[in-house]
């Protein structure tokens, strides 16, 4: 499967941008310092709302601060919420999900209204709220409160895909043996979730970015944090649009598509992979069958 | 699930137009009734459930929003508030005094009296009165923008799932893939420099020419309207496209669709009546998880553009911290939302015929 994954251009794609920006938020503030030697807080007076140089390749903010160290600096202010939201809401995905689609019964009825009820809550709209109250928390409350509302969907998912696999024969058997719940869930079933695991949170860490990212732009974030959201609120907020800094907004918001879409392709390549019909319809395999079909053509014209 | 007062209830169906009498209408219609009944029951349920989140949530916060929310509005007034407004800001956001239950019986009295506090912004004003006059921009917004964007993003699903691996294919599903990953409010403020400034085509801000009156009015509404409604639109069409051009391919490749072009059916016919109809179904299905974001991205939208919705009024609350409207917004987008989808459910028991029979 990892060689068929890696042979899928879309998944390619996806695993190299997610891999690239992964590595930026990890390793890039300390290049950006050590190498380029900036401070994306430092202030040059110099060079106040300066379009893209050879001294700014970015450009600097209305308060000189270099857009390329704050962008290299949000990456890890973003990604640290994303994947934190996402360890989070994986995690409760997969205690409603699995729990539910194992057991069934009263126990699914139960998780299955409380998984329906987070699925038809705005849920934008209640972090908003609820991190209004906690103003000023830093970027692991925003990160806990993304987390904690935003996981039913993936539950729903994941509860189908259990339900399909507790009855299969290998299942069954185990528990005949006298295999204990916990253990069945952990070693016979959750491994043949993984690979929705994954996808899900993928999902949830581009969610995340995303809902940080709102959040950061109605002003709800730590004041001390740079993400890619605060970045766009410091813009809009010093009306750098009126006033054409494109410099200052549009980076970071192509950074968040540029993942966003990273992570949309992998899920797609994956869907390619456990669907063939869907595979069918890639314009590589649609040349193919044209190609065969021609050929075979002018075979029969040939033979006639 | 078919129990005797449903038959009794049920009116008997119009008859089918093709004519065949299919023995099971009887049992049929009360199933679809019975289907409508439980979805009904859970978005009861579910409105009660924001209800409950909207009491809950103030009273779980660290400090105390009531002593807050009171102080700031004797700040604003400048006075002694009067008893009534105390007593209903205790209701609404917490009284030390009683017990929990108690301040859930006041909370729900208040509520059932469309009380919903005073605006500390825009003192005195009720809450009631600030949120109701951002509702309708807001619904217009959202409402219009939905149907478009599901319109649109279906169709041109439906195109490239058809023809998948074509040049439209190529061209459109990676621009999709792109374009719903784009934040909202990004796109929003790339619009507005653009065509809000640099070619100057579209007013920047609000919702209505604040001099026109009458038909003026209305036409500069939708010229107001019409950057935040082409963001939105433009920012959300692509996940349906997406949703709908993987069914589209997946469903194409079925016997009952290649069976359809056997009997030489035309491929207009094919394409909609076969292929479409099935392949639609996750879409509404999808409607629930979709809704939610395209809410969340109009809020962002409408403060970009200073339109004059509950997005901006959600805006304005929170920088101002005026935690009643806050909470005033936060209940009537978790009802409105929760209408919709009790729609969208309806509009699925017409479409997929396999639910009324399931029930």
């Amino acid at each position: 499967m990892p060689s068929s994954l890696w042979s899928n251009p879309k998944v390619r794609f996806g695993l190299v941008v997610v891999a690239f920006f992964t590595l930026l938020a990890v390793l890039g503030p300390w290049l950006t310092a050590s190498v380029l030697g900036l401070d994306p807080r430092a202030n040059d007076i110099s060079a106040i709302a300066s379009p893209p140089s050879a001294e700014h390749w970015l450009g600097t903010t209305q308060f000189g601060q270099d857009v390329l160290a704050q962008l290299v600096a949000g990456a890890r202010g973003s990604m640290f919420v994303g994947v934190l939201a996402a360890l989070i809401g994986t995690a409760l995905a997969i205690v409603f999900g699995v729990t539910a689609g194992y057991f069934g019964g009263t126990v699914d009825n139960v998780l299955n209204f409380v998984t329906n009820l987070f699925m038809v809550m705005p849920v934008l709209p209640l972090i908003f709220i609820v991190s209004g109250y906690l103003r000023g928390t830093g970027l692991w409350m925003i990160a806990v409160i993304i987390g904690v509302f935003g996981w039913a969907g993936g539950a729903r998912t994941l509860r189908a895909q259990t339900l399909s696999v507790r009855n299969r024969d290998f299942v069954l058997g185990m528990r005949m043996l006298g295999e204990s719940h916990p253990r069945l869930i952990a070693v016979e079933v959750l491994p043949h979730l993984v690979g929705w695991i994954a996808s899900m949170f993928l999902g949830a860490l581009i969610g995340g970015i995303l809902a940080e990212a709102g959040l950061a732009f109605l002003g709800i974030s730590d004041s001390g944090a740079i993400s890619w959201g605060s970045m766009i609120q410091a813009a809009q907020s010093q009306s750098a649009v009126l006033r054409g800094l494109w410099w200052w907004f549009v980076p970071p918001g192509l950074c968040i598509a540029l993942i966003g879409t990273a992570a949309a392709m992998i899920n797609f390549g994956v869907d390619e992979l456990a669907n063939p019909k869907l595979r069918a319809g890639t314009r590589r395999v649609v040349r193919r069958t044209r190609r065969v079909e021609r050929a075979v053509a002018a075979a029969e014209g040939g033979a006639a | 699930m078919t129990s005797a007062t449903n038959v009794e209830v049920a009116q008997p169906p119009p008859a089918a137009p093709g004519g065949t009498v299919v023995p099971t209408t009887r049992l049929r219609v009360p199933s679809r009734w019975s289907f409508m009944l439980r979805r009904l029951g859970f978005y009861l349920a579910a409105a009660w459930a924001a209800i409950t989140l909207n009491f809950l949530i103030p009273r779980m916060m660290p400090g105390d929003p009531s002593v807050a929310i009171i102080q700031q509005l004797q700040r604003v007034s400048g006075q002694q508030l009067p008893p009534e407004t105390l007593v209903s800001i205790q209701a609404l956001f917490g009284n030390p005094d009683a017990n929990l239950f108690e301040q859930y019986l006041a909370y729900l009295g208040r509520l059932a009296r469309f009380d919903l506090g005073t605006s500390i912004s825009r003192f005195p004003t009720p809450v009631a009165d600030v949120v109701s006059s951002g509702l309708p921009w807001t619904l217009m917004l959202v409402g219009s923008t939905t149907v478009v964007a599901f319109v649109l993003g279906t169709s041109l699903g439906v195109l490239t799932g058809w023809k998948a691996g074509g040049r439209l294919d190529a061209i459109l599903t990676p621009a999709s893939t792109f374009i719903s990953a784009v934040p909202y409010f990004w796109v929003a403020l790339l619009a507005l420099w653009v065509f809000g400034f640099q070619l100057d085509w579209f007013p920047s801000s609000g919702g209505y020419d604040p001099d026109a009156q009458g038909v003026a009015f209305w036409v500069s509404a939708l010229r107001y309207g019409f950057l935040p409604a082409a963001t939105i639109v433009f920012s959300a069409f692509g996940g349906w496209l997406l949703g709908m051009r993987n069914m589209t391919v997946t469903t194409v490749r079925e016997d009952y669709v290649l069976l359809a072009q056997a009997k030489g059916l035309s491929p207009s016919r094919v394409v909609l009546r076969y292929a479409a109809r099935n392949a639609m179904l996750p879409s509404f299905t999808g409607f629930a998880l979709a809704l939610g974001g395209v809410i969340g991205g109009a809020l962002l939208t409408e403060i970009v553009f200073s339109y004059p919705g509950i997005g901006y009024l959600l805006y304005d609350a929170l920088t101002k911290r005026d935690y009643p409207v806050m909470q005033g917004v936060f209940l009537l987008i978790a009802l409105t939302v929760l209408v919709a989808n009790l729609v969208a459910d309806s509009v699925y028991v017409l479409v997929d015929p396999r639910v009324r029979e399931q029930g």
